[in-house]
C-alpha cells in the first residue's frame, strides 16, 4: 500500500513537472495562413481579409514572417509594435479610399482662401472631389456650417483650425473596426493561434502525461488511504508536522505555484497559450475544432482538481454521511452547473450562464452586454435573467432562513466548492484571533458596500442602453463617474485580485476560506440573514466541552468555535459556512449543526447556566452582571 | 480592595478567577508553576499526534488576562501560612491573600514500583510531561511501549503512540477495561475496537518491575505472573491522586485530596479548595467525593467565585455526565450508570450489529424510572437527558421521546427504531416512537 502511494506520489510529481515544463516547449511563428485561421473566421469576408493583409504587411516589414521564436515571452514582446504598425496602415488606407487625405485638405484651404478671406462653400468640395461623391457627402455632412454663407471668419487661421480638428474627427473613426486592439484578449488568440512545436502538434499526448497522469497518480495516492489511514475516523494525525499543511515550505513552494497560476491567468493570458493548447481536444468535445481559452483551461482545471480532492474528501471523511453528501453535492453544481451547461448553453445560442451564480458574487449580472446577451437570446434567455434575479433576491435569503447560508457556500457554490475539496488540508490555517474577526466585519462588508455601488452604475447603465437608447450624453455616467471605470475596478480589485489571486492563490497560508470569509459579498449578505433571521445554529451539548479547541483550530472561518461551545452557548455567527467540520472534530460530540427555531433565547443567548451546575441555578437568575470582555 | 489569590491556572482555578472578575471588583492572582497561561489539558494528546499546536490548546487569547485585571504568575507556591495568610514561592517572593483558593490538580499516581523513575518512564498529566513524551520518542528510537492501568489517559497514550508507530502493549489489572466505570458490555466495545488498532491488551495483569539498561533507561517491564516483555516507553496512567504534597505538613486538614465542606470551604478560615485537589465530605447524594474530570472543576470554580463575592453557595452539581473518545469511538454518559447493577435496577441494552454502536439505558425495576444512561457512538443531547433525569422520567418515556434526545450529525443513521423495536420484544411492551419536536426539546411546551 505504502509502495503504491510513493508511486502515486512520483506519477503525480511526474505529470505536474512535464505540465510546468511543457509551458516553456512552444514554438512560435507567424504566417498568413496562421493569420486567416484566426482572423478570417469572420462572415464579413473582407474585414477578415482586410485584418490580415495589414498584419501581413506589419509582420514583414518588422521581418516576422515565418520567424520562429522559442519563447511566448520574446514573441508577444513584438506585438504591441505589429498590432500599432497595423493599424496604422489599415488607418492611412481608409483615409484614402473614405477620409480626407492630407494633400486633399490642402489642396480644399488653398482654393478656400481668398485674399485672406475665406469663401469655403458646396461648390469648392465638389472641385476638389469631381468624382468622388462619398467624400463629398462627408464633407458637406460635417462642415457645411463652415460655408460662407453661415459662417464669417475674421482670419483664415480660425479656418484652417476648424478645417483640421473636423477632419481629424473624421479620419479617426475610420477603419477602427478593424483594428486590433492590444488587450490581453487579442494577445491570447494571437500567440494561440501563433503556436506551434511539440505540444501543438501532440495534444492528446500531452493531456495524458499531464492531466492523465496526475489524476492517476493522485488516485494512487489518495484511494490507499482506505487502509493506511485506518478505519472511518478523524484523520488529522501529523497535520502541524507536515511541512505541507502547517506553511512549512511544501506550503509555501505550493502557494507560489498557485499565485504565479492566478496572475498569468487574469493578467498575462497570452503566457499560457501552451497550457490552453492541452486542452483544446476536450474543448473541441463541445464544438468541434474550437480551442480552448484560458476559462476553459481554468474550467476544467477546477472540475479536475475538485473531482480528485473530493475524493479524498470520500476517503478522509468517510465516517460522516453529513461530509459525504456535501461533497457530492458541490461536486455535481460544478461539474453540471459551472462548468457542462455553460459549454452547452452557447451551443443553443443562449448566453453562458452559470445557473446557480447569484448577485453579488455574479457581478456582472447587470453589465450591459451580460443584460443585451440575455435579451438577444429571446424568451429563453430573458427567462434566464429573470431567473439570476430571482434566484439572488428570493431563493438565496428565504433557503438561508430554514438552512443557514450553509445551503449554499458548502453544498453549491463554486468557490466554496474549491475551497472545501481542494482548500480541505488548509483549513486549520484560518486567523482565530479576535483582531482577525475584526477585519473580517471591515472587509468583507466594504466589499459588499463596493458590489452595491458597483451595480447601481452597471445598472443604470444598462438601463440606459436598453430602455433609454437614443438618451443624449454619456449613458454609464452617473454623478461624474462612469459604470465602465467602477466595474473595472471592481472586477481588478475583487474579482481577480481578491477572488482569485488572494482567495485562492493564499490557501496555503490564509486557510482555505480566506475570500469567503473576508471577499465574498454574497456570504456577507446571506451572513447577515443567517445572523438575525434564520433558524441554524451550532447547538452546543449542555456542559460537554472540555476546551480542547479542536473545533477552533479545524474551522476554516477562522471562527472561535471554542469560546462558545465552554459558555454552553450555541455558535450563530454570520460567517458560518456549516461545513460541519467542528462537529466532526469535536472528541466530545459537543456540536451539531442544525435547523430549529428562530427564537433568540433558545438560539443565540448565553445560558443562564452551563447544565449541570444546579447549585448556580438559582443565585445566577437573579444577578445580573458585567459581561466578560 | 480584597485580594483573592489562586493557585493553580487549570480549569478550576481560571474558572473561579474569571467569575470573581465577574462578580467583583477584587484583586485576584494566580498562581501556577507549570505554565504561563491556562491551557486545556484534555487536549495534550492532540499536540503530540500534530493535530493541533500548543497554542490551539489555550481558551482565551494571551491578551486577555491583562484587559481582564488577572494577574498570572509563573511560580511554586512551596508554603502557605494559614495563620498570616501569606504564601511563600520557590523563587523567593512572598504573596498576602485575603482569599485564598486552591485549584492544585493532580498528579499521576506512583505506586513504588521497582524502576518507576528510570528513563524513559513517565506519566501524562502535565505540559511537561507532554515535552518529556516527545523527547522519550523521538531522541530515542522506540518501537514498543507498554502502558500500565487501563483508564481514560491510558487509552490516550495509546493511541499518540500508535501515530508515531509504537505499538502498545497495555497492562490492565481487572478482569475488563475501566472496570472500575464501564459495564462488561461496553468495556468489551472498547476492547475490541483497541485491538482493532492493533493495541495489546493483556487484562489480569500488574507490573512487577521496570528494568533498566545500563545507561538508566527502560529496557523491558516484568509483570507479576513473570512475563518479561521489552519495551523502550512505559506509560504510567493508573490513576491520578491530588497534587498536594507541599500542604500536608501543615494545619490544612488532607487525607486524599484537601478537605473541603459542601461549600468547599477548608478547615483553615478564607482557604478554599476546588477540582481535582478537593475532597468533598459532603457530596450530593449519589456523588464521590473526589472528581477528577474538567467538569467538575469548572462547575466549583464558578460556585466558589460565587461565595466569594456575593453570597455562600453550596456546591450542587446536579446530574453527572461524562464524555470520552477510545480511539474513533465515542462515549457519553448521562446520571448513574454504574459498572455492576445494582439491587432493584434493570438494564436494557442495544448493540447495534457493527459491535460499535450501542445504548444503555438503566432503570427502576419496579417504578421505571430512569437512573443512566451509557451511550457508544451516539451522540445524545445533554439537556433533553438532563430533565429527563431531573424529572424522573419512566424508560417507557424515554423511549417514545428518543429521537428527541438524539446529537448525531445530520444524515446519520438513525437507531431510534431498532432500539424501541428491542425493548418491545424483550418486554412485551408497544411503545410508539414520537416524532422529534422542538418545544419538548427546549423545554417550551
Ligand atoms: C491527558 C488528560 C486527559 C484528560 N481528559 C479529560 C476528559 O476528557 N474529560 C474530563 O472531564 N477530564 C479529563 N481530564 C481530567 C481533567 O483534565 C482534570 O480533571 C482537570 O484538568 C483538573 O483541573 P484542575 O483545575 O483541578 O487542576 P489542573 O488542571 O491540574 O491545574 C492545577 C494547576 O496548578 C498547578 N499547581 C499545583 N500545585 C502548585 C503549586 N504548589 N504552585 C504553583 N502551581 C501549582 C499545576 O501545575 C497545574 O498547572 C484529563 C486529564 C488529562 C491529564
Ligand atoms: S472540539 Fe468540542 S470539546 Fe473541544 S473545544 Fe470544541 S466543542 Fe469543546
Ligand atoms: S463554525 Fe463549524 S460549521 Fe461553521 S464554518 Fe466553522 S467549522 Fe464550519
Amino acid at each position: 500500500m505504502k509502495s503504491i502511494r510513493n508511486i502515486g506520489l512520483g506519477l503525480f510529481l511526474s505529470g505536474f513537472s512535464i505540465f510546468i515544463a511543457s509551458l516553456f516547449i512552444g514554438k512560435y511563428s507567424i504566417s498568413e495562413e496562421r493569420l486567416s485561421n484566426l482572423y478570417d473566421s469572420t462572415e464579413e469576408i473582407d474585414k477578415g481579409d482586410t485584418i490580415v493583409a495589414s498584419l501581413t504587411k506589419a509582420a514583414s516589414e518588422m521581418g516576422l514572417i515565418n520567424k520562429e521564436f522559442s519563447s511566448q515571452f520574446t514573441f508577444s514582446s513584438t506585438l504591441a509594435e505589429l498590432f500599432k504598425k497595423s493599424n496604422e496602415s489599415i488607418a492611412t488606407q481608409f483615409i484614402l479610399d473614405e477620409g480626407i487625405t492630407e494633400e486633399e485638405m490642402k489642396g480644399l484651404i488653398q482654393i478656400s482662401i481668398e485674399s485672406n478671406s475665406v469663401v469655403y462653400s458646396e461648390s469648392l468640395v465638389s472641385v476638389i472631389f469631381p468624382e468622388n461623391k462619398t467624400k463629398q457627402k462627408l464633407l458637406i455632412d460635417n462642415t457645411s456650417w463652415m460655408f460662407v454663407e453661415n459662417k464669417e471668419y475674421e482670419n483664415t487661421a480660425d479656418f484652417k483650425n476648424d478645417l483640421g480638428n473636423k477632419v481629424n474627427e473624421i479620419n479617426g473613426k475610420l477603419g477602427q473596426e478593424y483594428f486590433i486592439w492590444d488587450n490581453k484578449y487579442s494577445r491570447f488568440d494571437f500567440v494561440k493561434a501563433s503556436l506551434f512545436g511539440p505540444v501543438h502538434d501532440n495534444k492528446g499526448l500531452f493531456l495524458l502525461l499531464t492531466f492523465g497522469l496526475c489524476i492517476i497518480g493522485s488516485l494512487m495516492y489518495i484511494l490507499p488511504g482506505v487502509v493506511l489511514m485506518g478505519g472511518p475516523g478523524i484523520k488529522n494525525d501529523g497535520i502541524y508536522h507536515d511541512a505541507s499543511t502547517n506553511r512549512g515550505w511544501i506550503g509555501i513552494l505550493a502557494f507560489g505555484f498557485l499565485f504565479f497560476f492566478y496572475i498569468l491567468l487574469y493578467f498575462y493570458p497570452w503566457l499560457i497559450v501552451n497550457w490552453t493548447s492541452i486542452v483544446d481536444p476536450i474543448k473541441g468535445l463541445f464544438v468541434e475544432g474550437a480551442v480552448a481559452s484560458q476559462w476553459f483551461l481554468y474550467g476544467l482545471l477546477y472540475c479536475v482538481a475538485m473531482i480528485v480532492m473530493g475524493i479524498r474528501m470520500f476517503v478522509k471523511y468517510r465516517n460522516n454521511r453529513y461530509q459525504i453528501i456535501r461533497t457530492s453535492s458541490v461536486l455535481f453544481f460544478q461539474i453540471v452547473f459551472a462548468f457542462l451547461l455553460v459549454e452547452i448553453l452557447p451551443l443553443f445560442d443562449l448566453p453562458a450562464m452559470d445557473l446557480k451564480n447569484a448577485w453579488p458574487l455574479d457581478f456582472d449580472m447587470f453589465f450591459d452586454w451580460n443584460v443585451k446577451g440575455h435579451l438577444d437570446a429571446g424568451t429563453v434567455g430573458i427567462f434566464m435573467f429573470v431567473w439570476g434575479i430571482v434566484f439572488s433576491v428570493i431563493v438565496i435569503p428565504v433557503m438561508v432562513y430554514f438552512y443557514g447560508k450553509r445551503w449554499y457556500c458548502s453544498w453549491v457554490c463554486g468557490c466554496g466548492g474549491l475551497a472545501e475539496t481542494l482548500g480541505d488540508p488548509y483549513r486549520q490555517l484560518s486567523d482565530k484571533r479576535l483582531i482577525a474577526w475584526k477585519i473580517e466585519r471591515w472587509m468583507i462588508y466594504s466589499v459588499l458596500v463596493f458590489a452595491v455601488i458597483m451595480t447601481i452604475f452597471t445598472g443604470y447603465h444598462s438601463y440606459n442602453e436598453v430602455i433609454n437608447p437614443d438618451m443624449v450624453g454619456s449613458k454609464d455616467v452617473l454623478f461624474g463617474l462612469s459604470a465602465y471605470n467602477i466595474r473595472e475596478w471592481y472586477g481588478f480589485l475583487i474579482g481577480s485580485i481578491f477572488a482569485g489571486v488572494i482567495g485562492t492563490g493564499f490557501y496555503p497560508i490564509l486557510g482555505n476560506r480566506a475570500w469567503c470569509r473576508f471577499g465574498c459579498p454574497l456570504a456577507a449578505y446571506m451572513g447577515l440573514v443567517q445572523r438575525f433571521k434564520s433558524r441554524f445554529r451550532i447547538t452546543t451539548n449542555g456542559g460537554q466541552c472540555i476546551s480542547c479547541g479542536n473545533c477552533s483550530t479545524y474551522c476554516e472561518q477562522g471562527i472561535d468555535v471554542r469560546a462558545y461551545a465552554q459558555k454552553g452557548q450555541n455558535i450563530v455567527r454570520s460567517s458560518c459556512v456549516g461545513c460541519g467540520v467542528c462537529s466532526a472534530v469535536c472528541p466530545r460530540g459537543v456540536l451539531k449543526l442544525e435547523n430549529g427555531t428562530n427564537d433568540n433565547w433558545s438560539r443565540v443567548e448565553e445560558p443562564v447556566i452551563i447544565i449541570g451546575n444546579d447549585g448556580m441555578l438559582e443565585v445566577t437568575r437573579n444577578a445580573p452582571e458585567v459581561a466578560e470582555q | 480592595m480584597k485580594h483573592v489569590v489562586i493557585i493553580g491556572n487549570g480549569i478550576a482555578g481560571i474558572t473561579a478567577a474569571r467569575h470573581i472578575r465577574k462578580k467583583s471588583d477584587f484583586k485576584i492572582t494566580v498562581i501556577s508553576g507549570e505554565t504561563d497561561y491556562f491551557f486545556s489539558r484534555t487536549a495534550l494528546m492532540y499536540v503530540f499526534m500534530g493535530h493541533m499546536k500548543f497554542e490551539h490548546t489555550k481558551p482565551y487569547e494571551d491578551w486577555f488576562w491583562k484587559k481582564n485585571r488577572i494577574n498570572l504568575l509563573k511560580d511554586w507556591v512551596i508554603d502557605v501560612d494559614f495563620a498570616l495568610k501569606k504564601l511563600v514561592c520557590q523563587s523567593g517572593c512572598n504573596i498576602e491573600y485575603d482569599d485564598l483558593i486552591l485549584a492544585l490538580g493532580s498528579r499521576p499516581n506512583r505506586f513504588g514500583w521497582k524502576g518507576q523513575d528510570l528513563k524513559g518512564v513517565q506519566g501524562l498529566y502535565s505540559y511537561q510531561d507532554l515535552e518529556l513524551m516527545e523527547e522519550n520518542t523521538t531522541e530515542h528510537a522506540v518501537t514498543r511501549a507498554v502502558i500500565v492501568g487501563g483508564g481514560l489517559i491510558g487509552v490516550e497514550m495509546a493511541e499518540m503512540l500508535l501515530t508515531r508507530n509504537i505499538s502498545v502493549t497495555f497492562l490492565v489489572r481487572e478482569g475488563r477495561f475501566w472496570g472500575n466505570v464501564l459495564p462488561a458490555e461496553e468495556g468489551a466495545i472498547v476492547e475490541r475496537h483497541m485491538k482493532e488498532h492493533c493495541v495489546e491488551l493483556q487484562f489480569n495483569s500488574e507490573l512487577e518491575e521496570i528494568v533498566s539498561d545500563d545507561k538508566g533507561r527502560v529496557k523491558s517491564i516484568r509483570t507479576k505472573a513473570g512475563e518479561e516483555i521489552s519495551c523502550q516507553f512505559v506509560g504510567l496512567t493508573a490513576g491520578v491522586s491530588p497534587n498536594i504534597a507541599f500542604l500536608k505538613e501543615s494545619e490544612l486538614e488532607t487525607q486524599r485530596g484537601v478537605v473541603v465542606n459542601k461549600f468547599l470551604e477548608t478547615n483553615q478560615p478564607n482557604v478554599y479548595a476546588i477540582g481535582d485537589c478537593a475532597q468533598n465530605t459532603e457530596p450530593v447524594e449519589g456523588r464521590r467525593s473526589l472528581e477528577q474530570v474538567w467538569y467538575t472543576g469548572r462547575m466549583m470554580g464558578e460556585t466558589v467565585a460565587n461565595s466569594i463575592c456575593k453570597e455562600k453557595t453550596a456546591y450542587n452539581p446536579g446530574i453527572w455526565f461524562n464524555s470520552a473518545k477510545f480511539f474513533d469511538i465515542e462515549y457519553q454518559t448521562y446520571g448513574t450508570v454504574l459498572p455492576d447493577l445494582q439491587l432493584g435496577e434493570r438494564a436494557f441494552y442495544w448493540e447495534d450489529k457493527t459491535g460499535k454502536i450501542c445504548v444503555k439505558i438503566v432503570y427502576d425495576e419496579s417504578t421505571n424510572v430512569v437512573k443512566g444512561v451509557n451511550t457508544f457512538g451516539i451522540r445524545m443531547r445533554h439537556q433533553v437527558w438532563n430533565r429527563w433525569l431531573h424529572e424522573k422520567k419512566s424508560i417507557l418515556y424515554v423511549l417514545e421521546h428518543l429521537k428527541d434526545a438524539n446529537f448525531d450529525t445530520e444524515f446519520y443513521k438513525k437507531y431510534e427504531k431498532d432500539i424501541v423495536d428491542k425493548f418491545n420484544a424483550e418486554n412485551a411492551t408497544s411503545i410508539v416512537l414520537k416524532r422529534r419536536n422542538w418545544h419538548r426539546i427546549l423545554g417550551a411546551g
